[in-house]
């Protein structure tokens, strides 16, 4: 390195890292050390390097990797996509999978559960979209997604999606708070036939957007250039998401709603966790080392392990109440014989016990409502973990470049090997 | 006027048929950078740009301005390399020739007429001074080591970009690629993105409401949405709210329109009217892909193997880019994807599985509820 008057103006080095990472053959005195020579080429200086001294441990993996860069620097850049669009990857999922819990409720006659995912759904859509307008550079701006329909642009399929969904949703739910209030609050005078002949249209048609936006988001975050996501999503994506979605569901109602009512809820879990421990696991094998690595490490990896471990407890809950209420079924279904206002006290309260119909059973009633809200309350959880995880990490794979060159390095020179080479951006002549 | 169709094979790429005006873009020639800056300040100047950061130093050569962004529409790269690199760069440059790709139209590459800009560029190669390209001595002392020039090609010849044996110095102004199938583009759910009639991809600003998906769609890195920035001198710069205040277009996305407001009215984009050696040139992009062939090729004839074109393959994952690159090492060297790929490309397929997995989800639900009746 040159001396020269000006370098008592640098900052002081941090001694042991740089002579630590510094390999062999530089710092000689033959070296062309111009101003920034030191720093010049694949990353060998410490400007880049010294981000990684804020506790990312990735960054001594990327050195040992033949792997070349410009100063570490990102190639793609992450979307401004923050916990909102976490909360909403959550939710779309928990919305969707509750209508479609709801509409099988209304054709079984489960009050309880048909009441509580439809409230659910609402709730969930209302948080999510809002959650969505904040997330805007522009939330003035919202109604300008409704500009086009672009089956191109997931987004505005998206939103489209989701505005359907609320429709639905939104008349379902007016026709819950309705009957909830006796009939009387909403002043609607001869419309109140209108809107009660409305449900079972209503909640087809929500039922009918409910999949799409619960799986739609997968595709969003697939057919972007951040790689966890684009290999996320070309390898199984969407069915980590309905699982998820599936599991988002269940365990909400089987939080919310009474256990002799929400047998579908928990099944639909628990296919839920299954769907998600497979598609998970396929997922990460199919996609290139470099891009499960973000789901892997640091605080998304974290999530992630958080969210496995919080499924397999939920589903072991979830499975137990289901046996617990088969078993137990006939002390159960006195509790339901409560009627409509008893459902809803216990799916609104959660004081499900309040029906009190047979002494002898409230102890095996109330150690099953207590599982299955904890259960629920875990799976639910589960999904959230799992969708900020993996929104997360794929914002973490946009930081480090290794991400991004060392998967499509691999598929040019795998192309290469089959022969292919005109489908190259850089070319030889 | 025309309404934007979908091209063949293409999803919603929104190019023009008829219009009166040919397909636009940038030669950036890297060769022949020499990394004065000059692209970024025109730019900055002409589109009213915020500054980007506190003018801090970034430990990259002579790069403080980190990359492409919203407010840096072109980024000027230093790379510095020892002579192993530049061995390496040579021999990969060799492969990618003796693969043989591609075959985008015959070659009659001798032919090819020497550009005006060498006879500058080759001067100050020799250390000869010519107008607008002083040398200065210590520059050759220092950093070209005029002594370590290969003398065959000083002798005779005088279009040779400077170059030593055991050190050179990366230039490489960067921007947005106008890619044919532009991934921005294609995810934008407002029709804020659109294809003008120069074949160049603009954001309309008054219309973008900053979902950053093109951010995420864009597999170079470009376009960001314009969340800081300031235009205030640095006196007040302290005072955060006066910061805050004149950033035009703040909460949108913003990149490089290709100076669609200049195009329009037939002049060409500030970078290229400004380059003073001419690396970055403007035109038909018919005509850049010529010449940046041209180029290479004249390049590789005198033994200069790592030059290599970027972009100015139409199979490639993104179609061939509007602005087409002469690189002298890996893409990934410069900050460049070595293999990108819109990502809609995959589409069709995600659409597909998204559709099974939903009907999943609904058997799912369904065989729940046929599964817990109640007898």
């Amino acid at each position: 390195m040159s001396t020269s008057e000006y370098d008592s103006y640098r900052p002081p080095e941090p001694e042991g890292g740089r002579r630590k990472r510094r390999r062999g053959g530089r710092g000689g005195p033959s070296g062309p050390d111009g101003p920034g020579g030191r720093r010049g080429g694949r990353g060998r200086g410490g400007g880049w390097k010294n981000r990684g001294a804020d506790g990312n441990r990735e960054m001594p993996m990327v050195e040992d990797v033949e792997f070349t860069s410009y100063y570490g620097r990102p190639i793609v850049k992450a979307p401004p996509w923050g916990d909102e669009i976490g909360t909403y990857l959550f939710l779309g999922g928990l919305a969707g999978g509750s209508s479609l819990l709801g509409f099988g409720a209304q054709l079984t006659d489960r009050p309880g559960l048909r009441i509580a995912s439809r409230m659910t759904a609402l709730a969930a859509t209302g948080i999510g979209g809002a959650a969505l307008v904040a997330d805007l550079g522009r939330p003035e701006r919202f109604l300008n997604m409704m500009r086009v329909v672009k089956v191109s642009s997931p987004m505005s399929l998206g939103t489209w999606i989701l505005s359907g969904f609320g429709v639905g949703s939104g008349v379902t739910f007016a026709i819950e708070l309705d009957r909830i209030t006796g009939e009387k609050l909403l002043p609607l005078g001869p419309l109140r036939k209108v809107l009660h002949a409305l449900e079972t249209p209503a909640a087809v048609e929500s039922a009918f957007f409910a999949t799409p936006l619960a799986v739609y988001t997968a595709v969003l975050l697939g057919a972007t250039a951040v790689p966890t996501w684009n290999a996320a999503g070309r390898n199984g994506l969407p069915y980590v998401f309905v699982s998820s979605a599936s599991m988002a569901a269940g365990g909400a109602a089987m939080a919310l709603a009474p256990v002799a009512e929400t047998g579908p809820a928990r099944l639909l879990a628990l296919t839920g966790t299954a769907g998600e421990a497979y598609a998970m696991s396929a997922m990460r094998k199919r996609m290139h080392p470099a891009e499960v690595d973000p789901m892997d490490d640091g605080e998304p990896g974290n999530k992630l392990h958080r969210a496995e471990k919080l499924l397999i407890a939920g589903a072991i809950g979830a499975a137990a109440v289901e046996v617990g209420a088969r078993v137990f079924a006939k002390k159960l279904a006195r509790s339901g014989a409560g009627g409509v206002t008893g459902a809803i006290a216990e799916a609104v309260g959660g004081a499900g016990e309040s029906a009190g119909v047979g002494k002898r059973s409230w102890k095996t009633r109330a150690v099953l409502r207590g599982l299955s809200v904890v259960s629920g309350a875990a799976l639910a959880a589960a999904s959230a973990y799992t969708r900020f995880g993996v929104l997360e990490a794929g914002i973490e794979s946009t930081k480090d470049p290794r991400h991004v060159v060392e998967p499509q390095r691999a598929r040019l020179e795998e192309r290469r090997a089959r022969g292919i080479t005109d489908d190259s951006i850089t070319t030889g002549r | 006027m025309s309404t934007p169709t979908i091209d063949d094979g293409t999803l919603a790429d929104g190019h023009w048929h008829d219009s009166a005006h040919s397909r636009k873009g940038f030669f950036t020639d890297t060769s022949i950078c020499i990394g004065c800056k000059a692209c970024e300040v025109a730019c900055k100047e002409w589109n009213r740009n915020p500054q980007d950061g506190t003018f801090e130093l970034l430990g990259s050569s002579y790069d403080n301005t980190g990359s492409l962004g919203a407010n840096t529409w072109r980024h000027v790269a230093f790379i510095e390399q020892d002579s192993e690199r530049i061995e390496k760069a040579r021999e990969s440059g060799r492969k990618l020739v003796n693969l043989g790709m591609p075959t985008i139209r015959p070659r009659n590459d001798e032919s090819a007429a020497a550009q005006p800009l060498d006879g500058a560029l080759g001067a100050a190669a020799e250390g000869r001074t010519s107008a607008g390209l002083p040398t200065t001595p210590e520059l050759n002392v220092d950093l070209l080591a005029p002594g370590a020039l290969e003398p065959t090609d000083l002798s005779n010849v005088d279009t040779t970009p400077p170059d030593t044996a055991d050190f050179r110095w990366l230039m490489s102004s960067d921007v947005c690629k106008h890619c044919t199938h532009a991934g921005c583009l294609d995810v934008c759910p407002t029709g804020a993105l659109f294809r003008t009639e120069f074949d160049t991809v603009v954001v309309q600003n008054d219309v973008c409401n900053g979902c950053g998906t093109c951010v995420a769609g864009c597999p170079f890195g470009v376009i960001e949405r314009r969340d800081d920035g300031t235009i205030n001198t640095p006196t007040d710069r302290d005072d955060r709210k006066a910061a805050d205040m004149d950033v035009p277009n703040a909460g949108t996305a913003n990149k490089c329109t290709l100076c669609y407001d200049r195009l329009v009215e037939g002049q060409e984009p500030a970078c290229a009217q400004t380059c003073p050696t001419q690396s970055i040139k403007f035109g038909d992009r018919q005509d850049m892909v010529d010449q940046a062939h041209d180029r290479v090729a004249e390049l590789h004839a005198k033994g200069l193997t790592e030059a290599r074109l970027y972009g100015a393959n139409p199979n490639d994952g993104v179609g061939g880019t509007g602005s087409v690159f002469l690189l002298l090492d890996e893409p990934e060297v410069y900050g460049l994807p070595p293999d990108p790929r819109v990502a809609t490309k995959d589409l069709p397929k995600m659409y597909a599985n998204a559709g099974i997995a939903a009907l999943g989800m609904v058997a799912a639900a369904g065989l729940a509820f046929i599964g817990s009746r109640r007898s």
